[in-house]
């Protein structure tokens, strides 16, 4: 493995402010709120890096325009730019968008993880990697790797 | 002898270490109370010390002094003579010398050098030779941080108290000081060295003296501490904030005139820092040293000053603010900007201090030169830049600061600006001093704004001097004299709706800023006319009846109106006050009468209680206006039956019930003016003797609203004068209690109670009256009486069986206050409340049917409850009368109310034909027999709720009701055992989920605590019972909200730290129950709120919930597709809550 951290000194960008919907209280108990945009970057946004104490969020290696959604075809594909191109957590934080995705959607939907086009140095293989049914599940029975997810997952349930 | 062995003893203890801190204490005690009461003298105490003193063992002989030192420290009120005091003090001064032993020496010091006059002090040459010794001797910067502060105290003591014997020590002393403080770093004892030099400072305040030569080398020590940097936590050090530092750092550097050649120069460079801290600092800093340096030491420094100052503003303020409230009206306000404020205080201090020179740099400067310039390129609020705007509202803010700084400045400023403005405005002086607008000139916002900036200026000013100072031959109030006029004209002009302007917002904001600048001018010596005035109330008048359509503006303009309004008010009885009233007042006043149409009504009411609120003359006459146009349309409604007037009285009645009558209660003595109100309502009803058409409603509720909150805040004169009234007029009605009074039983018409009679059905007059008279009843204070008790009482109850709710209210009402006793028992026909509960419960009623002249039989009051006529309503409005007597025997905890609530279970529990039937069906069944049956159910149900929660329309501390505490704990505690046993007994369906319903409004609206006490003892009970109730009622969409109180109840038992016993045990059936919920399909709450009780669940010891795992997850992985974003967001924290405590194998 490398030692010492693969990007030092990332890019600290400043949160979006909260957008706070503007739902009327006396709404129509019955309306349907369906899932959209910005309900799946508030479950990812504060995911924490592998490696700093920053969220995605602050990294920018998650916007809200990089969540596509369809809620009628129970489709989600979250696009993600890892902060170097030779980044190696790239895969950790992919899988950790996955894991959180899948407890917090509903079980009908497919999640789609992918690296944005050119950000990343061997983006073929990890898109592969991270959409793979099984090797997915493999990573799961890692107690390592099931512990890292875990902590970069812990500030997103607060 | 005793004693002396017994000293030696504590001495011993005291001085030897291997005892306990404890120890050493009590013996210390005991040698100081010995000394007190004169057992033992000091004299005494120091032989029988003697060689702990001088002990060459430094440990031992440390101790020793100590105790000394901390004897005296006790003694501090014990007069000493002075032998004593020179020899000990001499004693001191040589051990400080013995730096081994030191602390007991700083401390024997300090008590002695702080003693009091009159109980005799250390002498002036003591104290000089201390100050010698300490430092020859002392290291004061090689010690522990105790010893560093107690040596401090000391020189703070000795430059307090001994000033005299110190000074001549001259260069020693500051030398010695310097020594002594260099390097220091604890914040508390910084706290002391700064004070320290504040001191010595002062002690020297001669330019050429002593302090002429060192004070480079003591600002040395100061100036680099500043700008205070301080990042200690907040555990350590709780008593000194950065704050405290910055403020004694603050007074050490203004302390003496001589800093001023370091100080202003260190200042300055830090105005230039990128700390926002920094700079704030040095601004206040800076500020401080002007006002006490004085002007020809900071004169050099003007310039450099003047340029940071206006670097500061000019970058960090924003684009002036177009709404103003009320705070704005003494100085402009920043949100919070503390650096802007800071940086205009100094400003304005510099001007006072510096004779002109400091003003005629701003007035010179090329930046505010260049605005004036810009001012004529934009003349157009949107045509401005981003950057000019900012530009402006900092010059506008310099220009208030250094106008407002003194008259001088003022008339300086006037002077200099003040007619170029004019002349950008349009407004000049021809020869003969007559002012004239040119009409062809553009509409200049910035120089508007300017010049409003100067008139708010020039009033604060005014305003803060007295007369003499302002006398009226200054130059800027004869400039606003000649003025005044044609910036009124202009002003005005800019209102919209005026044609061929094409003005923006900011320009109208503007301009009614600046007429109420103007009409706000201290009443008296105010530059402003009488005329012109009257001029600027007629312009914003005019606006106001005009415009309509212009929300924002018309409110900005109607503030500053109330705004002038409530300022006027001060000076009752001036010129503009009377003008104010004629103009504004007595224009809105008769609005209300008048039939234009131009006006809608919301706007003329919120008119007329914003500007009544300002004052309490306007006030007066805003509602006779008022009162006026509420008796003309009630003899309308009742006589002519006007459908458009009813909806006029609903706004008045309204604004009066909501707006103006709060407003009384707060100001106070208006009970003339409420009393003459509600009498012009009875004067209606009882002029009017039929009514042209049937009544609404909503007309009645909210007649009979401002009617109760009318009589509720009247006196008891008052009341009694209003209740004869209102009985009076309840006379002429067909209701007339007499003729009920004659019977001892009271006939039921069973006629006209069909089950096909509407609730809101139209009203007569005769129920009309009653409502009223029940409502006044409502609101009466307990020591009223009410006229031939008994038969209103009988009324009342007649009118019950009718369905009318408000004489089960005043009938509950009269009820609860009677409980209260008084001695005079005076009056003809009092009841007293075992005689009004005997009428309640004891008079018998006679059903008379449909034509047949036949008796029926004779029924009590609580009977009819269970009556079983056909397709009659009666039980129904019986139950719900019942439920408002119970509802005031409840609150002051009468025993009859058990008998009441009896009566609703028997109900609950009665076996009808419905029995039979499943539940579902009963609910939805349109026959009209079995939904009474369950109508008469569903409203002893709902009796309970009327029992239990607080209500807005009667029987609460606003309407002078009588409360017991606790009642509702008690009423609880008495009712679960009895809902336990019945819903146990009870096996039909529809009965038991009628008794749950009961049960949930009971539980619902009584106190957590009460519950959760409750809950230990009949733990095993409650909470099944709880959840059954949940599982029953959540069947039905009719009672989502009580499942969802029910459901808040359970809620809290679960999130409460007393409850959680209770939760454990059965915490398999709570799991089961909110599992069902997170599927509640009626109401996102109920789901909201199980969701969330899931989590708290979660919490509890894990191998209760460990099995019941699989079941939430299921459950909540349902609730993640929920259609609601909020449930969905808790089924995520839920999940995640509940996978975790399932070690690593996540269900996926």
């Amino acid at each position: 493995m490398v030692s010492g951290l693969i990007n030092a000194n990332p890019v600290v960008y400043e949160k979006k402010e909260r957008r706070a919907r503007n739902t009327p209280c006396d709404s129509d108990e019955y309306a349907v709120e369906s899932i959209d945009q910005l309900e799946i970057f508030d479950h990812i946004r504060d995911i924490k890096d592998p490696e700093h104490p920053y969220s995605l969020e602050e990294l920018k290696v998650i916007t809200e325009d990089a969540v596509e959604v369809d809620d009628e075809h129970s489709y989600v594909r979250v696009t993600f730019t890892p902060t170097v191109e030779h980044c190696s957590m790239a895969t950790v934080i992919g899988l950790c968008l996955r894991v959180k995705l899948m407890r917090s959607l509903p079980s009908r939907y497919k999640v789609d993880i992918r690296v944005a086009p050119g950000s990343h140095a061997t983006e073929a293989a990890v898109n592969k990697q991270l959409n793979d049914k099984e090797r997915v599940a493999a990573a799961l029975e890692n107690p390592n790797l099931v512990d890292m997810v875990d902590e970069c997952l812990a500030p997103s349930y607060s | 002898m005793a004693e002396l062995s017994k000293l030696a003893q504590y001495i011993e203890s005291f001085v030897d270490v291997s005892h306990t801190p404890s120890q050493q204490a009590t013996s210390l005690e005991a040698i100081i109370s010995l000394v007190k009461n004169n057992v033992v003298t000091i004299k005494t105490l120091v032989t029988e010390m003697g060689m702990y003193l001088t002990i060459t063992d430094h440990i031992i002989r440390g101790r020793g002094i100590l105790l000394l030192g901390e004897v005296l420290a006790c003694l501090a009120s014990k007069p000493l003579d002075d032998a004593t005091i020179h020899s000990l003090m001499t004693f001191f001064i040589e051990r400080l010398a013995d730096w081994k032993a030191l602390r007991g020496a700083l401390i024997g010091c300090l008590a002695l050098m702080r003693r009091k006059m009159e109980v005799g002090t250390v002498s002036q040459t003591d104290a000089k030779s201390f100050a010698q010794s300490y430092f020859q001797n002392l290291q004061v910067q090689s010690l522990g941080q105790h010893d560093r502060k107690l040596s401090f105290e000391l020189l703070v003591c000795l430059l307090e108290h001994y000033p005299d014997a110190v000074v001549s020590l001259g260069d020693d002393l500051v030398y010695g000081i310097c020594e002594a403080i260099d390097g220091e770093k604890d914040p508390h004892c910084l706290m002391l060295t700064f004070h320290i030099v504040e001191l010595v400072a002062k002690l020297f305040p001669d330019p050429t003296g002593t302090l002429a030569s060192s004070s480079s080398d003591l600002f040395e020590f100061l100036g680099c501490y500043f700008p205070i940097h301080f990042t200690h936590g907040k555990e350590e050090d709780v008593d000194v904030t950065r704050n405290d530092l910055s403020q004694a750092l603050m007074m050490a550097f203004s302390s003496n005139p001589l800093f001023e050649p370091f100080a202003i120069p260190l200042l300055l460079e830090k105005l230039s820092s990128s700390l926002p801290l920094a700079k704030i600092d040095s601004l206040k800093y800076l500020s401080d040293c002007t006002v006490k340096y004085g002007a020809d030491r900071m004169e050099k420094h003007s310039e450099a000053v003047w340029s940071s100052v206006k670097e500061i503003i000019f970058t960090s303020i924003e684009q002036p603010s177009l709404s103003f409230n009320l705070e704005s009206l003494d100085s402009p306000s920043f949100q919070g900007n503390e650096m802007i404020i800071e940086a205009l205080r100094l400003l304005q201090k510099m001007v006072v201090k510096s004779n002109g020179s400091f003003l005629r740099l701003i007035i010179n400067d090329e930046d505010i030169k260049e605005i004036f310039n810009i001012l004529n390129i934009y003349t157009c609020y949107n045509d401005l830049p981003l950057q000019s705007r900012q530009r402006l509202n900092a010059v506008g803010h310099i220009l208030y600061k250094s106008a407002n700084a003194s008259v001088a400045s003022c008339n300086h400023v006037f002077e200099s600006f003040f007619l170029r403005l004019l002349d950008f405005v349009g407004i000049s002086v021809d020869q003969s001093d007559n002012c004239k607008i040119s009409p062809s000139r553009n509409f200049n916002f910035g120089a508007l704004y300017l010049c409003i900036e100067l008139l708010a200026a020039c009033r604060d000013l005014y305003a803060s001097c007295d007369e003499q100072t302002c006398s009226v031959k200054e130059k800027s109030y004869n400039m606003l004299q000649t003025f005044s006029r044609s910036l009124v004209q202009l002003l005005n002009s800019t209102f919209p709706g005026i044609p061929k302007k094409n003005l923006h917002d900011a320009e109208f904001y503007c301009a009614v800023k600046g007429l109420r600048n103007l009409a706000t001018f201290p009443v008296g010596s105010s530059p402003v006319s009488s005329v012109v005035f009257e001029e600027i109330l007629l312009g914003l008048m005019s606006f106001i009846t005009m415009n309509l359509k212009c929300g924002s503006l018309w409110n900005h303009a109607l503030k500053a109106l109330q705004h002038i309004g409530s300022f006027v008010d001060r000076y009752h009885g001036s010129v503009e006050w009377q003008s104010y009233m004629h103009v504004v007042v007595e224009k809105i006043a008769p609005m209300f009468s008048l039939h234009d149409e131009a006006l809608p009504l919301t706007l003329k009411l919120k008119m007329a209680s914003d500007i009544g609120r300002s004052g309490r003359s306007y006030m007066l006459k805003i509602v006779q206006g008022i009162e006026e146009a509420t008796s003309f349309h009630l003899t309308e409604v009742y006589s002519n039956g006007n459908s458009k007037s009813v909806e006029i009285l609903l706004s008045l009645l309204d604004c009066y019930s909501t707006k103006i009558l709060p407003w009384f209660d707060e100001a106070g003595d208006f009970e003339e003016v409420i009393l003459r109100i509600t009498f012009n309502i009875w004067d209606q009803i009882e002029k009017c003797l039929v009514f042209s058409t049937s009544m609404d409603k909503a007309l009645l509720d909210a007649t009979m609203m401002a009617l109760k909150l009318s009589v509720r805040s009247c006196s008891k004169e008052s009341q009694n004068i209003i209740i004869q009234k209102a009985f009076n007029v309840l006379l002429t009605s067909s209701f007339s209690p007499s003729k009920v009074a004659l019977s001892t039983t009271i006939p039921v018409q069973m006629e006209g109670l069909q089950l096909l009679q509407q609730k809101d059905s139209p009203l007569s007059r005769d129920e009309w009256i009653l409502s009223l008279f029940a409502s006044v009843i409502i609101a009466l204070r307990p020591q009223i009486h009410v006229p031939d008790v008994r038969s209103v009482m009988r009324l009342l109850m007649l009118s019950i069986t009718r369905g009318c709710i408000p004489a089960a209210q005043a009938l509950g009402s009269m009820i609860n206050k009677l409980s209260l006793k008084f001695d005079k028992v005076e009056v003809s026909n009092y009841v007293s409340l075992e005689e009004a509960i005997d009428i309640i419960f004891n008079t018998k009623f006679r059903c008379f049917h449909n034509g047949s002249t036949r008796d029926g039989s004779e029924m009590l009051l609580t009977d009819l409850c269970s009556s079983i006529e056909k397709g009659s309503l009666l039980p129904v409005h019986v139950v719900v009368g019942l439920s408002w007597i119970g509802k005031g025997l409840l609150l002051f905890g009468h025993e009859k109310v058990r008998d009441v609530t009896m009566v609703f279970l028997q109900c609950l529990v009665s076996k009808s034909r419905t029995d039979a039937s499943p539940l579902q069906k009963v609910i939805l069944e349109k026959d009209c027999e079995t939904n009474l049956d369950f109508a008469v159910m569903n409203c002893a149900a709902d009796a309970f709720h009327i029992l239990m929660s607080d209500s807005e329309a009667c029987l609460n501390r606003k309407f002078h009701a009588i409360l017991r505490p606790l009642y509702k704990q008690r009423f609880f505690s008495t009712m679960m055992p009895i809902f336990q046993s019945l819903v146990s007994k009870s096996d039909e369906s529809l009965s038991r989920y009628m008794l749950y319903e009961a049960f949930a409004h009971v539980i619902s609206d009584t106190p957590l605590t009460a519950i959760l006490s409750d809950a230990k003892k009949v733990s095993l009970n409650l909470i099944p019972m709880l959840l059954d109730g949940l599982l029953a009622l959540s069947v039905n969409i009719i009672n989502k909200d009580v499942v969802y109180s029910l459901l808040l109840v359970l809620s809290g038992i679960l999130m409460d730290k007393n409850g959680q016993e209770v939760v454990t045990e059965n915490a398999h059936k709570i799991v089961d129950c909110l599992a069902g919920l997170t599927a509640f399909p009626h109401m996102m709450l109920v789901r909201e709120t199980a969701i969330q009780c899931l989590v708290a669940v979660s919490e509890l010891p894990h191998a209760r919930i460990y099995p019941m795992r699989m079941q939430v997850l299921h459950a909540i992985s349902k609730a993640l597709d929920d259609p609601k974003r909020a449930v969905r967001q808790e089924a995520v924290r839920c999940r995640q809550a509940w996978a975790s405590i399932a070690s690593r194998s996540l269900n996926f």
